[in-house]
């Protein structure tokens, strides 16, 4: 609020002999009394936490304790942080998530591709494949537990069917549970990138695809030379998004694992959630929260240089 | 055979394989259905029985929502919780999307840097600060703390300026000096105008909000306040042995969103496709 009066007033300040002054002042004021509810809200929501954030993760503090017992210690927690063996654990299986994105990439430029051009009843398969995203992360994740129960769920039933004696125990086996909870990331975030895929495809122009064919170009050759690159920018956009929202994995991990067995799935941000809202260590969580906004601030970095140069047009 | 023959029976080929695959990909989606309507001792059985040797389903869904754990109260809330975020959350960006697109004044280009920084700000690195401050001034556990946290999208100020942008100056220049004010302008001309826009924003954040299970879970205490998300984790937790009736509170929870999407399909996809957002 304090910047809102301050501001305001210095745009009145800064031209006052001009003739429209009083009409500017008013548009100043309309100015802010249409963005004014957003800025607090942004203020008091987001600003005024992030600074908190900043704050709390040199102090040693827990729920309970007053604000009078709050503790500052530097630089400890994260001193602490690197060597906390769950944290970097959950480091290291942030970094084996990101091997879902290019992935799902792939999975959903290839069902675009296919379903833009080569097949019918198109809005059908948009809305088929687009189910996973709609529908809420608890409710998949509970219907996923189910389908991956080690004995009688259905997957392990089938698979015993087909001759494997030994199948995997999925979510409760350690070595399983991680590429399992990648799968079904996979599987729910197939239907958001091929949409923004078939919207990249549509803006292709034909006539590339037709000189092409006078050439004689093959159906790989033309994906070589036209669609991929022609997608880059859009790969690279999603590549980005996809990359940043596995940092933010939360709610599989929560309803499916809760970072176990044995820490196999734990995730930087259940780790946080852990740490703050289980065994409510304010500092502590902080610490990996600023972790968390490096992590994501330096992936936003690189899409700003990477967007100049990588991108093909 | 011609060649366009050709090419139209390869074409029904390929619909042919897509749609078993698609069928694969559903799969998830196709047992929970069938699950919900079971019997509990043929949930499990093997061969997959997709359509129930006897059929369970009023029973099944009775327990859901009017049970021990009646659905229909947490539906309640998660309306009240959804629908309000939505409206307000459209209003509020709306209104700042124009304020940022069609008022010039001096420090408006600073504070829209300011709002597009904290865009990059992940919510999960501001809960515990949310957390407390929620607690201090009474927020914390309560459907109006919940509904204000999600109602200040840095996103959909984002989506709609660009929509703004596209109304030409003309039109506002001409009704100001017709002599009305931006209020006017707003509500008269430029909102009808970005309609559509709005639509788009708006079902997408009731799809959020509707799925939001993050936020419940951290600033919802109060068993009776919890919205379905939080209510269907705790009714798996209370109900663990009975996946027919887990089944059936999944179908519960997702169909109301199936609904609104293939009501407002066209402008869900365009909206995803134009903004490539994500929630």
């Amino acid at each position: 609020m304090q910047t809102t009066k301050t501001a305001a007033h210095a745009s009145a300040v800064v031209k006052p002999k001009r003739t429209g002054s009083r009409l500017k002042r008013k548009e100043t004021i309309a100015g802010f009394l249409f963005i004014g509810p957003m800025l607090i809200g942004v203020t008091v929501l987001t600003l005024i936490p992030i600074v908190a954030t900043f704050l709390l993760s040199l102090a040693d503090w827990n729920f309970i304790a007053g604000i009078k017992d709050i503790k500052w210690v530097g630089f400890d927690n994260f001193e602490r942080l690197f060597q906390d063996d769950a944290f970097l654990k959950s480091l290291r299986n942030n970094a084996v998530f990101l091997l879902a994105v290019p992935i799902y990439l792939a999975i959903s430029m290839f069902l675009a591709i296919v379903i833009d051009k080569h097949i019918y009843m198109k809005s059908y398969f948009k809305v088929a494949y687009f189910m996973p995203y709609i529908s809420s992360i608890v409710a998949v994740a509970i219907v996923w537990q189910v389908l991956f129960n080690p004995s009688a769920g259905p997957v392990n039933q089938t698979l015993m069917a087909l001759g494997i004696e030994n199948p995997p125990k999925w979510i409760a086996d350690p070595k399983y549970a991680l590429p399992s909870l990648m799968m079904i990331s996979i599987w729910i975030s197939i239907g958001f990138n091929m949409i923004v895929y078939i919207a990249g495809l549509q803006s292709i122009p034909r006539d590339l695809y037709e000189a092409a064919e006078i050439d004689g170009a093959g159906t790989w050759t033309k994906f070589k030379s036209i669609t991929f690159p022609q997608l880059s920018s859009t790969t690279f956009f999603l590549l980005v998004t996809g990359i940043i929202s596995t940092f933010k994995v939360f709610e599989l991990i929560a309803v499916l694992t809760k970072g176990g067995p044995l820490n196999s799935t734990t995730m930087i941000v259940w780790q946080l959630y852990d740490t703050a809202f289980v065994n409510l260590k304010i500092g502590y969580a902080s610490s990996m929260a600023v972790v968390l906004f490096f992590c994501v601030l330096a992936i936003t970095l690189l899409q700003w240089i990477g967007q100049k140069k990588w991108v093909n047009y | 055979m011609t060649a366009t023959t050709i090419a139209r029976v390869r074409k029904g080929v390929l619909t042919a394989v897509m749609f078993a695959l698609s069928i694969l990909f559903l799969m998830p989606f196709l047992w929970m259905l069938s699950a919900s309507v079971k019997i509990e001792a043929e949930v499990f059985a093997y061969p997959i029985k997709w359509l129930p040797t006897q059929w369970h389903a009023i029973e099944n869904y009775k327990e859901v929502w009017v049970g021990k754990f009646p659905f229909y109260k947490y539906y309640w809330n998660t309306i009240k919780v959804t629908v309000a975020t939505t409206v307000i959350s459209s209003i509020v960006s709306a209104l700042a999307a124009y304020g940022f697109s069609k008022i010039q004044f001096a420090a408006s280009k600073y504070l829209f840097l300011i709002v597009l920084a904290t865009y990059m700000i992940p919510q999960q690195a501001i809960l515990v600060p949310q957390f407390i401050l929620y607690r201090q001034i009474g927020f914390f556990d309560s459907h109006l703390g919940l509904i204000l946290l999600c109602s200040f999208s840095v996103l959909g100020t984002f989506m709609l300026r660009q929509f703004f942008m596209g109304i030409h100056n003309e039109f506002i220049e001409s009704a100001k000096i017709d002599g009305a004010g931006h209020w006017k302008i707003f509500w008269r001309i430029a909102f009808p105008l970005v309609r559509p826009a709005i639509a788009t924003y708006a079902i997408l954040r009731f799809i959020w909000t509707w799925n939001d299970y993050q936020n419940p879970l951290i600033f919802l205490r109060t068993d009776k306040l919890y919205t379905i998300q939080l209510a269907m984790q705790k009714f798996t937790t209370i109900n663990g042995e009975f996946y027919s009736l887990m089944m059936a509170a999944a179908v519960s929870a997702i169909v109301p969103l199936l609904i609104i999407f293939v009501i407002g399909q066209k402008s869900v996809i365009e909206g995803i496709a134009l903004g490539g957002v994500k929630g």
